[in-house]
Order: C-alpha cells, then sequence, then structure tokens
C-alpha cells in the first residue's frame, strides 16, 4: 500500500494546513515558536495568518511590534516586516486568548434569552468557573480556535496551547464538555426542585453532600446547573463540532520539545496519545538544541589537551609569537575554555543521545539550535523560523 | 519569618522546565538527611517526582523511597476516600467508589473541588504532625494562586456545612509563615523572571501565604576571573586560534566558540538576575543553583542540587 503523501518541511506543512496546534509541557518554548512559525508563514506564503496565543504575552505583543494582544485580533504593522528585512506578501494577526471574555460571549450566544444569560453572568458559581476552574481554559481555548476558524477570515491560524497538567487535557475537553452536558446525572441534579427533593433525598450521594457542604451550597450548584442546562442543546452540539475539527485532516498539531528528559518523555507521551486519538501530527520540533560543534572529536582533544598541560600551551604559543598575555594569564583562561567546553560537551552528548532514541511517528523532526540571547522582536521571531523552515 | 527547613509545609511552584520537581525533591532529600521525617508530595500525577528518586511509580499512600523520606502522588479521589471515611466514618472504598465517582463529576464543573482535596490532604498531614515536614511539587506559577485561594473560595461560597468548618483550620495553617511557606524556582531567563515577578506580587496581594524564598536554578558560573575575558578576546582572533589548533593539533575553534557560547549565556542571564532581585521583595532571599553539567537528571541531580541548597542555606 502506498504511503499517504505527507509534508516533509515545515514550509510544506504551513501551506498544506489551516489549524496548527504547538503542543507541549511547560516552557519548551511553543509560544516563541508559534509566533516565529505564523511570522514566517505570513512572510513568505502570504495570506492572513493569525497567530493565537494563550500565553499572557505581553512580550510577544512587544516583539510582534503591536501595542497589547488581546481577544480581538490586531494586525502586526507591515512596517515591521520591512524593518526585519523581510517584507511580508501576506498579514500577520496576533490574538490572545481572554478566558473569562470568551466564556461571557459564547453563554450570551448559546443562552435561550438574555435573562437567562444575565442570570448565568451574575452567578457566583460562574464567575468562579470561567475565572478559576482549571480546565475551563482548556476548554476555551479551542472553544475559541474553533469560532475563529469558522469565521472564515483566516488562511492559516497558528496557536499555542495551554500549560495543562496533562497534556491530552485540552485535546479531551471538548468531548468531556459534551459529555458532560448531556449525562444523566446533570439531568437529575437539575430536575425541578419538588421532584429533586423526593428523587435525592434517597440518594446517599446527596445525604453525604448535604452533611458535607450543606444544603444552600448544594441549592446554588442546583441553580447553577439548571441555568447552564438551558444551553446545553446549542453547547453540545459546538462542543461536538471542536472536536471534529482538531481531528480534522486541516489540522496539524506541531509538538515541541527541549531535549531535556522530563519533557521529551512527555512529547514522546503526546505524540502517541495523538496517533491513538486520531489527530494529525505534523511536525516534532526540538527546541534549544546545543550547536552540533560541541561533538566535534577534534575539539574534543583540543579542550582535553588544554585542559591537561594549560601552562605548555600558553608557552607554545608565546614562543610562536602568538602570546595573547602573560603566560601564567593564557594558561589560565584556557584552562577554563577547555573546561567549560568540556562541560558543555557533557550536556550535548547526553542532547545527542536523548535524540538518538527519540521514538516519534513522524519524519518531521527539526531542531532549533539554543539562541543564546533573548527572542525580542520580529527579526529574531523570522531568524528562529528560518532554521526550520525548509 | 523562621528558617525554610523549620517550617511544617513548604509549597515549591515554578514556571515549566525550571526545574521545580529537582528543587522540590532536593529539598525534601536535604530535610531528610538532616534527621527530619520527612513528606515529599507531587501534586500533577506525572510521575516526575519518582524519577528524581528513581524509584518505582509513587502512589497517594506514601512510601519510604530514602531514610526518613517519604513521596506520595496527589490523587483528589482517594483524598476524598479518605476525607469521608475520617471526616463521616463511612464504611471503607467498596461503599463510596459510586459515590466518588460523583464527586468527580461535580469536580468537573463545581469551583475548587478537586483544590480544595489536594490543599485539604496537605494541610491535613501537616496537622496530623506524622511528618516534620511536608514539600509539595506544586501546581504551576499558573495555577497556584487558584489552588491556594481554594479554601477562601469555598469559605466564601460555601455558608455552612463540615466543609466550612475544614476550610478554616487549611486556612489557618496556610497563612502561619512559622508553618507554611511557599517556595518559587526560577532560572535566570526572560519569562521565568517575570512570571516569578508576576507570582510573588499575586501572593502577596490575592493570598495569605508567605513568600519563603526563591530558588534561582541553572546559574551559570562566571567563565572567568578579573581581566581573563580580555585575555581572551586577544586569544579568540582568527590569527590565534589557528596558533592555537597548532599547539595542540587539533581544531581549537570549537572550544573558543563554546566559551564564547558560556560568555553570552552568562551575560544575558546576569541582566535576568538582577531584574529578579529588584522584583522580588528584598526581605525574600534567593538561594542559587548553579547550572549542572551531569549526564542525567536523576537521584545524582538532586543529591547536588540538595547540596547546593545546604550550602545556600548555611547548613
Amino acid at each position: 500500500m502506498e504511503r499517504p503523501r505527507t509534508a516533509v518541511s515545515i514550509e510544506q506543512l504551513l501551506a498544506a494546513k489551516e489549524i496548527v496546534v504547538a503542543c507541549g509541557s511547560g516552557g519548551v518554548g511553543k509560544t516563541t515558536t508559534s509566533a516565529a512559525l505564523a511570522a514566517m508563514a505570513a512572510a513568505r506564503q502570504g495570506g492572513k495568518v493569525l497567530v493565537l496565543t494563550v500565553d499572557p504575552a505581553r512580550r510577544l505583543a512587544d516583539a510582534l511590534g503591536v501595542r497589547a494582544i488581546g481577544n480581538d485580533a490586531r494586525r502586526v504593522p507591515a512596517a515591521a516586516f520591512a524593518e526585519a528585512g523581510t517584507p511580508a506578501r501576506g498579514e500577520l494577526w496576533a490574538a490572545m486568548l481572554d478566558t473569562k471574555k470568551s466564556w461571557d460571549d459564547l453563554v450570551v450566544q448559546h443562552a435561550p434569552d438574555r435573562r437567562t444569560a444575565r442570570r448565568i453572568l451574575d452567578n457566583k458559581l460562574y464567575e468562579n468557573i470561567a475565572g478559576r476552574f482549571v480546565q475551563s481554559h482548556e476548554y476555551i481555548a479551542m472553544e475559541r480556535l474553533y469560532q475563529l476558524h469558522s469565521e472564515g477570515s483566516y488562511d492559516l491560524i497558528v496557536v499555542d496551547t495551554p500549560p495543562t497538567r496533562n497534556a491530552l487535557d485540552f485535546l479531551e475537553a471538548p468531548e468531556r464538555m459534551a459529555e458532560f452536558f448531556s449525562s444523566r446525572f446533570l439531568r437529575v441534579l437539575t430536575a425541578p426542585a419538588r421532584s429533586r427533593v423526593v428523587n435525592l433525598a434517597s440518594r446517599p450521594f446527596f445525604t453525604v453532600a448535604d452533611r458535607v457542604l450543606g444544603s444552600q451550597f448544594l441549592h446554588d450548584i442546583a441553580e447553577f446547573f439548571s441555568l447552564f442546562q438551558t444551553m446545553a442543546p446549542g453547547f453540545v452540539d459546538r462542543a461536538r463540532s471542536v472536536s471534529r475539527l482538531l481531528r480534522d485532516h486541516r489540522t496539524a498539531y506541531v509538538v515541541v520539545t527541549t531535549l531535556e528528559a522530563a519533557p521529551l518523555h512527555e512529547a514522546e507521551v503526546f505524540v502517541r496519545a495523538l496517533g491513538e486519538r486520531g489527530f494529525h501530527l505534523g511536525a516534532v520540533v526540538l527546541n534549544r538544541v546545543l550547536p552540533p560543534w560541541l561533538l566535534d572529536d577534534g575539539a574534543a582533544t583540543a579542550a582535553a589537551q588544554l585542559a591537561e598541560d594549560p601552562a605548555g600551551v600558553a608557552k607554545a604559543l608565546a614562543a610562536q609569537g602568538a602570546a595573547a598575555g602573560d603566560d601564567a594569564q593564557v594558561a589560565r583562561v584556557l584552562g577554563e575554555i577547555a573546561e567549560s567546553f568540556l562541560n558543555f560537551q557533557v550536556v550535548a552528548q547526553r542532547e545527542a543521545e536523548q535524540r538518538a532514541e527519540l521514538a516519534v511517528s513522524t519524519d518531521l523532526v527539526v531542531s532549533v539550535p539554543y539562541f543564546d540571547t533573548d527572542v525580542c522582536d520580529l527579526g529574531d521571531l523570522l531568524r528562529l523560523a528560518e532554521r526550520v523552515w525548509a | 519569618m523562621g528558617d525554610l527547613l523549620d517550617r511544617r509545609l513548604v509549597l515549591v511552584t515554578g514556571k515549566g522546565g525550571v526545574g521545580k520537581t529537582t528543587v522540590a525533591a532536593s529539598l525534601a532529600l536535604l530535610a531528610s538527611q538532616r534527621g527530619m521525617r520527612t513528606l515529599a508530595c507531587e501534586v500533577d500525577a506525572k510521575g516526575d517526582l519518582a524519577a528524581v528518586f528513581e524509584t518505582g511509580p509513587t502512589a497517594f499512600a506514601e512510601r519510604e523511597v530514602q531514610p526518613r523520606l517519604f513521596a506520595m502522588t496527589m490523587d483528589t479521589e482517594a483524598s476524598l476516600k479518605e476525607y469521608l471515611a475520617l471526616q463521616l466514618r463511612l464504611p471503607v472504598a467498596a461503599r463510596i467508589g459510586p459515590l466518588a465517582r460523583m464527586f468527580d463529576f461535580v469536580a468537573t464543573a463545581a469551583p475548587g473541588v478537586r483544590e480544595i482535596l489536594t490543599i485539604g490532604k496537605l494541610a491535613y498531614e501537616v496537622r496530623q504532625g506524622r511528618y516534620d515536614l511536608v514539600v509539595v511539587d506544586g501546581a504551576a506559577t499558573g495555577h497556584v494562586v487558584g489552588q491556594l485561594a481554594a479554601p477562601q473560595a469555598i469559605n466564601e461560597l460555601v455558608q455552612v456545612g463540615i466543609i466550612r468548618e475544614q476550610t478554616r483550620w487549611m486556612l489557618d495553617i496556610l497563612s502561619d509563615p512559622d508553618q507554611t511557606g511557599m517556595v518559587i524556582v526560577a532560572t535566570p531567563e526572560e519569562m521565568p523572571v517575570n512570571e516569578t515577578v508576576e507570582l510573588a506580587a499575586r501572593l502577596r496581594d490575592e493570598t495569605t501565604v508567605d513568600l519563603a524564598a526563591v530558588v534561582v536554578n541553572r546559574v551559570l558560573p562566571e567563565l572567568f576571573g578579573r581581566g581573563e575575558e580580555e585575555a581572551f578576546e586577544r586569544l579568540a582572533t582568527p590569527a590565534r586560534v589557528g596558533a592555537l589548533s597548532e599547539a595542540v593539533g587539533a581544531d581549537a575553534g570549537p572550544v573558543v566558540d563554546a566559551a564564547r557560547l558560556a560568555v553570552t549565556l552568562r551575560r544575558t542571564r546576569a541582566d535576568h538576575l538582577q531584574r529578579l532581585r529588584a522584583g522580588v521583595d528584598p526581605s525574600v532571599p534567593l538561594l542559587y543553583v548553579p547550572y549542572l553539567f551531569l549526564r542525567s537528571h536523576g537521584l545524582r541531580a538532586t543529591h547536588q542540587v540538595a547540596e547546593a541548597l545546604a550550602a545556600e542555606l548555611g547548613y
């Protein structure tokens, strides 16, 4: 059987997809990678490209040259691309996920009438759920992605994902939400008040819950869910659509990781889980990879030699007329740089080993070199993307 | 403010990827080495704690992984079972099963339920006094305020019932700087420093938990002494690198490049370190842990970080 053709470069991947989701554990550079890929796609491939970030990334706003990123997308000025030396063929837009605002919009959209919407928005529990409740973040991120995609305003949307306890949470969030709203338990809980008392008093859960939580709280919960229940039909449909979009062939996942043990392990778990659940893995991006010359055999020999006899080498240099200071000082410097090289080499070797053993189901694995300075502006983002592009 | 390890509950947080688990494990290891009966608890069930102790998987029931050092993984359902069994004297697991599923269901939507079960278990261990110290590999910086706010939120939402009484003593333990301290782990990099500064402010403004220390992980050593960097710059010219290669009989170019990488990294990071010091209250100590050029991230690394922390704490 002929193997289905998949993208062989990041360039092809971004040209072929409508949605690219960057995922991976916290601190591996998802937000920066997403922004870099989106910027490059806008610059080289044209069209309208949106980078949707879930990070409160003031720095990203600065890097993109937009004052503040909010729930409403802002266009990155074309001048910023010109200044960075890469005039853009297309447009780059940036938006940030505002969890509370997105939930509010969703409620207004799905509530049967304005009054119900108001009552939900004013509910004490709602505020907690929309604002603090961790999992709601995961669902709303995907929901917002769906919304932006269905508006049809962009050719490509690159989104980074919220840091989750479990990398899979956000992929499963829409299904969990759909399940939740169509469950029997919710119906029991939100049954008309009188029958609820009769029904529930006999159930062990409620006798216990009553003692633990107090009946007022139970009443609050029931009222909240009753209100929320009015949105159920629209909500369930919507959650299912979100779920379908995440599995659509137009959506690809880019797993970002560093070569450190923990994130790498998580990346492998993630790649496996994507496959098992029918999501499309596009590429694996290895971030902050130490330069390959640290593994150079000749350099290792040189460093060993320097570490062993720095004074001898310093003398030899002086004899060649290549002294860089007094012999003792040069010897100290030589010893220090040799030591430093050997130190970095240990880490580079470990990384190379990890890289070699990386077991993922895609041929598209790209490395981003360790940048020794921070990514500060659009030019930096484009330079970063350049390294993985073709 | 007491000494860090004199407290009863130390909550460790940090941005993803800064070495939060390793630091939490090292603090626990250090305490146990100093004769304290210590419990290390992982809040996110990822198995990272087992990895840094190089033991088999940890579970809700704690297990001794080193002398006097016990490790456990938080499991909110198990915590609920334990809670119900203790508080309500309900018959054991078998009958609680379906009940726990129901609670799980409510917890999926109702605010703070999972959080309170987590914080509740930790505070319970402190109150029981079976351990001298409980060290928590906690939620990441983004979630930790929400987690700490759970007892307060529940306290506001639930007007009566056992839970309300429970949240009161939890709040008492969490708010007492002699008993509870937060440790934020950062690396001298831009985003971890930003998040640390922001979290320190939020802890002060939105919670009653005392920030005990900031651990700065992976601090690169200063490569050169006084005047040596100038000597290095003179040495790094192409002609001299050529001479150097000749003298050692191999290409010394990468050795010089590696030194330059180390110098640049150190310099970028020094700025972030300064921002960190300026952004956190001066009364909060910064504990520095050097970058470890190690083969692995296992128990060996945990031991070395523990040694570095011991030195910083003046042990």
